[in-house]
């Protein structure tokens, strides 16, 4: 029992983090699916819709701001996708990482120029830091909603691929480009469906992400958006359930080593763990075999 | 066009004499300009830009030249600067160092040692040692890190390499191995070079090794591996070995990298060595031309020069003479990140391409020149009017498709046939075989 009561309050954070890093890693893992592309400007735009955050909430109330957020991050998404991908659809996979890298470098930079280098505070979304008591242990409101509102927004996003046009339309895409283009699918559409849903999830994964944290700057989106990145391929790449799983695994575990006294490699851990899994079952958990053809 | 055509011997000859002219060069330059004197910047470009050009080489080596698409330089050049400030700080100095971990574990220096015994030779001999152990060292763990991840694809590859190299960044600042590393502090009052002569010639004498190892039959299957794996694999390349060299190679080159720069700096931490500075490489390679070794140089000393010296006036408020307010801490790097954007997206071949520098070109390109030059104005007459010809064709096919559009429209609407539906056959003839 003693063992339970001491390990709780890590086990729940270990949650909580796992679903925000759900959030994230669902952009990455649809992206990947559709385009194979590591759309390495994902953090950074989650990254972003934190610092816009940071500045809206000056100006208007909470939910206006949310909301804002939100839409903000899809508009950068989408026009990143537009500028910055859709030009080089037909170029060498390396160029669109490149280029991938290549935006992830200037939304750094930007970031970095407005902010000064600075940290910048967090809003405390009082709501959201409310305490409340789990069995043995006291957390936050956020560390409670954070799951359940990724699971909703999970089921609620399978759903959607599932059972509605579009996402028939996705699921076809990500099986196979080129035919699915020749059955008269709008692949731009498709695409374009995609970064929204992405980065939509990414900003409301931003909002419960930094009110755990007080402050914010412009580096503070590489590192939760390669862990994200990580849970998708330890997932199976492609799949949203498998990203799922994998954050919140990967959120635990790390939390547990953080308990365990071991925070120096706290971020390590998820790449010993990313290294493991593509040795041992490089598709994932849930993801499909990919035969090269010649 | 004119060719200019040069025998092998006056080739090596101009070679030789460049390579004199450029450590020569750098010799004086560190010599002569003042340390007051605003030119100073010069040599802090001339230093820095070497070396992020060996590191960008060595990074082609693997991104352009074999096809792996690695991101672990970072990581490489952290354990290569270690490696090198740990066994070169002075014994008296290690209690000031390690003040936090008792003097540290180890109480000796290389090049200390080398240069009590042998004076002048002894004490870049206690340099060079030190930097080609930070070499072999990264080499080893390259090696075993490639072993598992070098059968990886693409992009998954790219991912394990960065992962690598944030894990090494975590080891090097754990407090357990502080009494080596000095934890998260940083180190410094190590040996370090008195003149940039030093810099550029080892800069030199490596990248000058993976040109030739380039040119080799190892370059060759190299390119094989880059141009089609499954081919090169068909043809008798073996693709882990090869794949395994190149990443070796390319480490040990990144690790001498790290050293030199830690001798720059003069002090060293693990922080800066994030998968931002990785990148920063990658757009070097990538502003030279992916798979193009000048390019990777030139890119080196653009990119150094760019940040440290040609646009630092966009940090500081005035920049050519314009002042704004825009022109605050950061904008340097903005303006650059959108100009590699735009290199990226519009100009991927970079700016060499593939090619590579030689002296035939160089000086063929300067003996067309009146010509190229003379015939220019015709030229861009001819390109501007085929640009018209171009969008006048656009605009017609575009009003034609428009037209063609509203036509069917209405003759869909009048209730006209688009088309004559095929007749239908109600048999099918069978030939017979034979007469």
């Amino acid at each position: 029992m003693s063992l339970i009561s001491s390990w709780l309050p890590y086990i729940l954070a270990g949650i909580a983090i796992g679903g925000q890093y759900a959030l994230i890693a669902i952009g990455y893992t649809m992206v990947y699916g559709i385009l194979r592309l590591i759309n390495f400007a994902h953090g950074d735009v989650f990254m972003w819709s934190g610092l816009i955050m940071v500045y809206l909430i000056t100006v208007m109330p909470l939910w206006l701001s949310i909301i804002c957020v939100i839409i903000f991050a899809i508009v950068l998404g989408t026009t990143i996708e537009k500028v910055a991908y859709r030009p080089l659809r037909t170029a060498p996979r390396m160029s669109i990482m490149i280029s991938a890298i290549g935006v992830s470098y200037l939304l750094q930079n930007v970031a970095l120029y407005i902010t000064g280098g600075l940290t910048k505070t967090y809003p405390s979304i009082s709501w959201l830091q409310k305490t409340v008591d789990i069995g043995p242990a006291t957390t936050k409101m956020v560390t409670l909603i954070t799951p359940i509102l990724t699971i909703v927004l999970v089921v609620g996003l399978v759903m959607l691929i599932n059972h509605t046009k579009i996402g028939m339309a996705m699921r076809a895409v990500s099986r196979d480009f080129e035919t699915s283009s020749l059955m008269g699918i709008d692949i731009n559409r498709v695409i374009t469906v995609t970064f929204v849903i992405g980065c939509g999830l990414a900003a409301i994964g931003s909002v419960l992400f930094f009110s755990n944290y007080t402050g914010i700057n412009p580096m503070s989106g590489a590192m939760p958006g390669l862990k994200a990145f990580v849970a998708a391929v330890f997932g199976g790449i492609g799949s949203v359930p498998g990203a799922v799983v994998g954050a919140f695994i990967i959120g635990i575990c790390e939390n547990i080593i953080k308990g365990a006294g071991w925070t120096t490699f706290s971020d390590a851990f998820t790449f010993v763990l990313l290294i493991v899994i593509l040795m041992v079952k490089p598709t994932g958990l849930f993801g499909e075999k990919n035969i090269d053809k010649v | 066009m004119a060719r200019v055509t040069l025998n092998k011997k006056t080739k090596l000859v101009l070679s030789f004499l460049g390579i004199a002219l450029i450590l020569l060069g750098s010799y004086l330059a560190d010599e002569m300009i003042p340390a007051s004197s605003n030119m100073r910047m010069f040599v802090t470009v001339l230093e820095k830009g070497a070396i992020y050009a060996l590191v960008a080489v060595s990074m082609n080596l693997l991104n352009g030249f074999t096809g792996l698409f690695s991101l672990g330089q970072a990581g490489f050049m952290l354990i290569g600067a270690y490696t090198y400030a740990i066994f070169t700080i002075p014994a008296a100095k290690h209690a000031d160092v390690y003040m936090y971990f008792d003097g540290g574990a180890i109480q000796w220096s290389i090049e200390e040692a080398l240069s009590g015994s042998l004076g002048i030779v002894g004490h870049y001999l206690g340099m060079l040692i030190p930097i080609i152990g930070a070499g072999l060292l990264v080499a080893l763990i390259a090696y075993l890190i490639g072993i598992p991840v070098l059968r990886l694809k693409s992009d998954y590859l790219a991912i394990a390499t960065l992962g690598f190299a944030e894990i090494l960044k975590a080891f090097f600042q754990w407090n357990t191995l502080g009494p080596i590393t000095n934890g998260s502090n940083v180190l410094r009052k190590y040996a370090t070079y008195d003149n940039s002569i030093f810099v550029v010639l080892i800069a030199l004498i490596s990248i000058a090794f993976i040109m030739l190892l380039i040119n080799s039959t190892y370059g060759r299957a190299f390119k094989a591996i880059r141009d089609d794996e499954i081919a090169a694999e068909a043809m008798g390349v073996n693709l882990f070995k090869h794949k395994e060299l190149a990443f070796v190679i390319s480490s040990f080159f990144a690790g001498v990298g790290g050293a030199l720069l830690a001798m720059f700096q003069g002090t060293i931490a693990a922080t800066p060595f994030t998968t931002t500075m990785t990148y920063e490489i990658l757009l070097i390679v990538v502003i030279g031309g992916i798979g193009s070794v000048t390019g990777s140089i030139i890119g080196a000393f653009l990119f150094t020069a760019c940040s440290e010296w040609w646009l630092r006036g966009l940090d500081a408020g005035t920049w050519l003479g314009i002042t704004s307010e825009w022109f605050r801490p950061g904008f340097r790097k903005v303006v650059f990140a959108v100009i590699i954007m735009l290199i990226v997206l519009f100009a991927a071949q970079g700016i060499m391409g593939t090619k590579e520098f030689s002296w035939e070109g160089l000086l063929s390109w300067f003996k067309n020149l009146p010509a190229n030059l003379k015939a220019a104005p015709a030229k861009n007459k001819a390109k501007a009017q085929a640009k018209k010809e171009a969008k006048a064709r656009d605009k017609a096919a575009k009003a034609q498709a428009k037209e063609d559009k509203a036509n069917s429209a209405a003759k869909a609407a009048s209730g006209e046939k688009l088309f004559e539906p095929l007749p239908v056959y109600d048999h099918v003839v069978v030939f017979k075989e034979g007469k």
